[in-house]
């Protein structure tokens, strides 16, 4: 391309002008490759003036291209015939225009037919012959137009060989900074140059600001875990405790009994609860604690009528996946209610939890809690409202609305609405609650001691956040790793 | 009603109500039968603790027997059947019912099966799948018999009150039920339903301590009232007598009075506070370390999973060419997905792979995250185990890529390239000669090599790739 360019600009210099069409038929050279070298030069500025002119002329149809190719199709099949002549059905199978060259063979008189016994023989006819076609359609494939005579044209394009067209060409001036000297233009800075001084005066080509950079190669966090970290981030903030919740296998007796959830309760079906073959059963519970519970559950005491049935303890040493991290914070308050004399403690989770329900495009057997407790003496629901309020601020929620609600475990029990504005409706964020007495005091904890406690799912707020729609495009084997690729900072805070 | 002793093995206990003179529209109707069913997936736990029956009483003649009598002893034409079928057929019958199927092995392998029959040895029920036809109530019923059978009496007792205070508003003397005597094996009478209400007491002062306002005895008195607990001020000014109807089974506590208190108050006009409750927060050190070495993981060019901490069984034994380790196990798995507790992180990585076989090679992942192990010394008998695992798949098996995340999570772990071995080993899930295990004061602290190539397969996928795993609560 340098050298044609070069070549142009030297043509111009010498002629003053030129135009494509006639100078690509010079220099046996394609139109559109000079047409690629003018535009090429049209780049650099004002060196040349490239007028865009329209004129009649030819090219080739397809078969005109065949035919430029191997001949035309009479002189094919004239060629075709060997010495002793060939069956007539033989030949017309030797190429797929055998048919019409023959025709034409025919009436230009240089085959003839020989038919007797068997099969129709074809002989030529004449010793040879001209393809008066072929150098005229190679003759208009260079673009020599005028050297085409009129007549051929007309009876070409009757016979489909040729197309007129208008072709675009260019008729080229010096332009007002004409040069034969095409500076080369430096695309970047080198060490070289600045040390050597030789960047000054040299032109540097124009950088494409449209185009995007160099991507950059780096790693990338998972988008769920971006915002379990500002959760974490949040609850220290607030200065909550991290409980220890790096166990997936709970005893039935602290993820429901110890939370005064019935033995009976539907939610202890193996509908909803994964229970664990192996182990099946946990070895070690607080003896005495473990009594209390029983007791609690059938016979109520400290103020409740209890149950009333035969709590079993085979059944709260069922091994389980845990359904909830309430679990832990259940044996974090026990653990509190053995330390005299009380002190009180805000402790928060985030991690795993296992459900055995019905699966769907919001729904997984595992997911991520968000869990918050505190507990000290005389909290009110006034107290967990004025938190939730606290802690919801921060994920930039405002406006908050609650409605009762039932949990064996906390009463009372709230849900809490938030207003979302991208979808004008209130939206179920979390669900809260105050412990039940019958759940804390057989812990050993003061009876004035009131324990509040709130949690969300991990996953719904991110599916909101970033608008996903199908839980497995977030968590799990299944993630189209773009997604992780793409993801923004995480900013709760800002919508 | 007569409860006989060959219900105590299937069934033992029993208890019935009457409404007279119910006049049903569409619409009760239509509610009375929804009733019984929410009460039974509720409640009744899928009919498991308690089953209930109504029948029109005036197609059938008291007294009423309640029995359990061998399956082929019991005929009659069920619930919008003409045929008579005995218990055994039945059970067949409905085998193939999607709504009652369920219920059938409540009672199925018994050698007698709960029946309730009238005076003329009129099947009323088959407690618990379903009632006879002839007895059942329409439209037009007038008067209703309603039984509960159970193996919890106190659910039992429960849900006939439930019942009966739910629909007697129906009837031409509303708000009144007709008693059943049951008459127990021993010869004991007593009288269905209960209607228990009972008197609770609770303090006006605590009420308003609990929920976080500051109203007068007599405004709580009337907010209770307005729940419909009948609530009286009594007279030293702060004691409130709650009486608590047979349709509050759930009030067992004063919380549940509380409840109603800021209910009727309204939770949205409750004023907010922020507890003084003072502590310093902390974190738990290995979550603490773990979301460090993921931030270095990434600054290192790989890229974050979040995969299942269940799978399949083969997938942490078979397609990692090993035997199945002590992995917990799933009792009730729906699917293979979740037939154990994984041991390891590697299946997880490899099945994020296998589905974006389309991006750009190689793939560097990574995934800091808890295994599950048997461990007797744990109270429950199996422990979390945090891992670190990193994987490299491209054209090339990158070991030596892999081989550089061990030695950077060293470097930023603080642990002198002269305190860690890289001690090469056999192990049937690596490429024989490219694996190894990494010693810190002679504990094994990771694994790394290049997969086996049968791996790999068994992953679906066609490229080499190499792995690491890093015990991180070993190193923490």
């Amino acid at each position: 391309m340098a050298e044609l360019k070069e070549r142009l600009l030297q043509i111009l210099d010498e002629k003053g002008s030129f135009d494509t069409l006639t100078l690509a038929a010079e220099l046996g050279v394609f139109h559109q490759k000079v047409v690629g070298g003018v535009k090429s030069l049209q780049i650099e500025e004002n060196v040349i003036n490239a007028e865009a002119l329209s004129k009649k002329g030819w090219e080739l149809t397809d078969e005109g291209k065949e035919v430029a190719k191997e001949g035309s199709h009479e002189a094919r099949v004239f060629h075709a015939i060997p010495e002793g002549g060939i069956a007539q059905d033989e030949l017309m199978k030797a190429f797929a225009t055998a048919k019409i060259g023959f025709s034409k063979a025919m009436s230009s008189g240089w085959l003839e037919i020989k038919k007797g016994e068997g099969k129709p023989l074809v002989r030529r006819k004449v010793e040879s012959i001209d393809d008066t076609v072929q150098p005229v359609l190679k003759r208009i494939e260079a673009m020599s137009f005028d050297e085409v005579s009129d007549k051929d044209k007309q009876e070409f394009k009757k016979r489909k060989l040729i197309n007129e067209v208008a072709m675009t060409y260019y008729h080229v001036t010096k332009g007002s900074n004409f040069t034969t000297q095409l500076n080369k233009q430096e695309t970047d800075l080198t060490a070289e140059m600045i040390a050597s001084g030789s960047w000054k005066g040299v032109p540097f080509k124009g950088y494409n600001f449209n185009a995007l950079g160099a991507p950059p190669p780096c790693g990338h966090l998972h988008p769920l875990l971006k915002v379990r970290a500002e959760f974490r981030q949040i609850f220290l903030e607030m200065g909550f405790t991290e409980m220890h919740t790096n166990n997936y296998i709970e005893s039935s007796f602290w993820n429901f009994d110890a939370l005064f959830q019935p033995q009976q309760h539907p939610a202890r079906d193996a509908h909803d609860t994964f229970f664990v073959s192996e182990p099946a059963n946990c070895l070690v519970l607080p003896d005495d604690y473990v009594k209390k519970v029983g007791e609690m559950h059938s016979h109520g005491g400290h103020g409740s009528q209890g149950y009333s049935y035969d709590w079993k303890l085979d059944e709260a040493k069922k091994n389980i996946l845990r359904t909830h991290t309430t679990a832990v914070s259940a044996r974090m308050l026990y653990r509190l209610a053995q330390e005299k004399p009380f002190k009180p403690a805000k402790y928060f989770s985030i991690d795993r939890v296992f459900r055995n329900e019905a699966l769907d495009a919001t729904h997984l057997a595992e997911f991520h809690q968000i869990e918050g407790v505190i507990a000290d003496r005389n909290l009110t629901l006034g107290h967990l409202i004025g938190m939730l309020y606290a802690f919801f601020k921060k994920l930039g929620i405002h406006k908050l609305r609650f409605k009762p609600a039932y949990n064996p475990y906390t009463e009372p029990s709230m849900e809490v609405f938030s207003y979302h504005e991208g979808l004008k409706k209130w939206v179920e964020i979390g669900n809260s609650g105050v412990f039940r007495p019958e759940m804390l005091l057989p812990m050993g904890l003061p009876e004035d001691v009131r324990v509040i406690a709130w949690g969300l799912s991990l996953e719904r707020p991110t599916m909101i956040k970033y608008g996903i729609d199908n839980i497995r495009e977030l968590v799990g084997h299944k993630i189209n790793l773009k997604v992780v690729y793409d993801n923004p900072i995480c900013r709760l805070e800002t919508d | 009603m007569h409860v006989k002793d060959s219900t105590k093995s299937i069934r033992p206990f029993v208890v019935s109500a009457v409404l007279r003179n119910v006049t049903f529209s569409p619409a009760s109707y239509a509610s009375f039968i929804d009733l019984q069913e929410k009460l039974h997936q509720n409640v009744c736990r899928k009919r498991s603790l308690v089953a209930i029956g109504t029948h029109d009483l005036d197609t059938i003649e008291g007294p009423f027997v309640y029995e359990a009598r061998p399956p082929e002893q019991i005929r009659f034409a069920p619930l919008n059947q003409t045929r008579e079928m005995t218990a055994t057929e039945l059970m067949k019958f409905y085998e193939v019912d999607s709504h009652l199927r369920s219920y059938l092995p409540l009672i199925r392998d018994s050698p007698v099966y709960p029946v309730i029959s009238d005076r003329n040895g009129v099947v009323l029920s088959l407690p618990p799948i379903i009632n006879g036809n002839h007895s059942k109530i329409s439209l037009s019923t007038k008067n209703v018999l309603i039984e509960c059978t159970a193996t919890d009496r106190n659910k039992a007792t429960i849900v006939l009150d439930t019942m009966v205070t739910m629909f007697s508003q129906h009837c031409a003397d509303p708000f009144t039920v007709e008693a059943v005597d049951v008459v127990e094996v021993d010869g004991s009478v007593s009288q269905c339903p209960e209607l228990r209400s009972r008197m609770e007491t609770v303090s006006a002062k605590a009420a308003n301590s609990h929920v976080g306002i500051e109203e007068s005895a007599e405004r709580i008195a009337s907010l209770l009232t307005r729940m419909s607990l009948s609530a009286e001020l009594q007279a030293d000014g702060d004691s409130i007598r709650v009486s608590v109807p047979p349709t509050r089974a759930d009030v067992l506590h004063a919380c549940d009075v509380y409840e109603d208190v800021a209910i009727a108050f309204g939770f949205n006009s409750i004023a907010k506070k922020i507890p003084e409750t003072n502590c310093i927060g902390e974190q738990f050190v290995l979550n603490k370390l773990t979301d460090k070495l993921r931030l270095e993981l990434a600054m290192a060019g790989f890229t974050e999973v979040l995969t299942f901490a269940l799978c399949s069984e083969d997938d942490v034994s078979v397609k990692l060419r090993k035997p199945l380790q002590s992995a917990a196990r799933i009792a009730n798995p729906k699917t293979c997905d979740f037939q154990v507790a994984r041991t390891t992180l590697l299946p997880g990585l490899l099945k994020t792979v296998s589905s974006n076989k389309n991006m750009a090679m190689p793939l560097q992942l990574f995934e800091v995250a808890d295994v599950v192990l048997l461990d007797s010394g744990e109270d429950v008998g199996a422990r979390n185990d945090r891992r670190l695992a990193a994987l490299f798949y491209g054209k090339t098996a990158g070991f030596e890529v892999i081989h550089g995340i061990l030695d950077r999570v060293m470097q930023v772990l603080a642990i002198p390239t002269q305190r860690y071995r890289v001690v090469a080993t056999e192990d049937s899930t690596y490429f024989h000669g490219r694996c190894a295990d990494v010693v810190v004061d002679g504990r094994k602290v990771a694994i790394l090599g290049v997969l086996h190539p049968d791996v790999v397969t068994h992953f679906d996928l066609a490229a080499p790739c190499s792995y690491l795993e890093l015990y991180v609560q070993a190193l923490a």
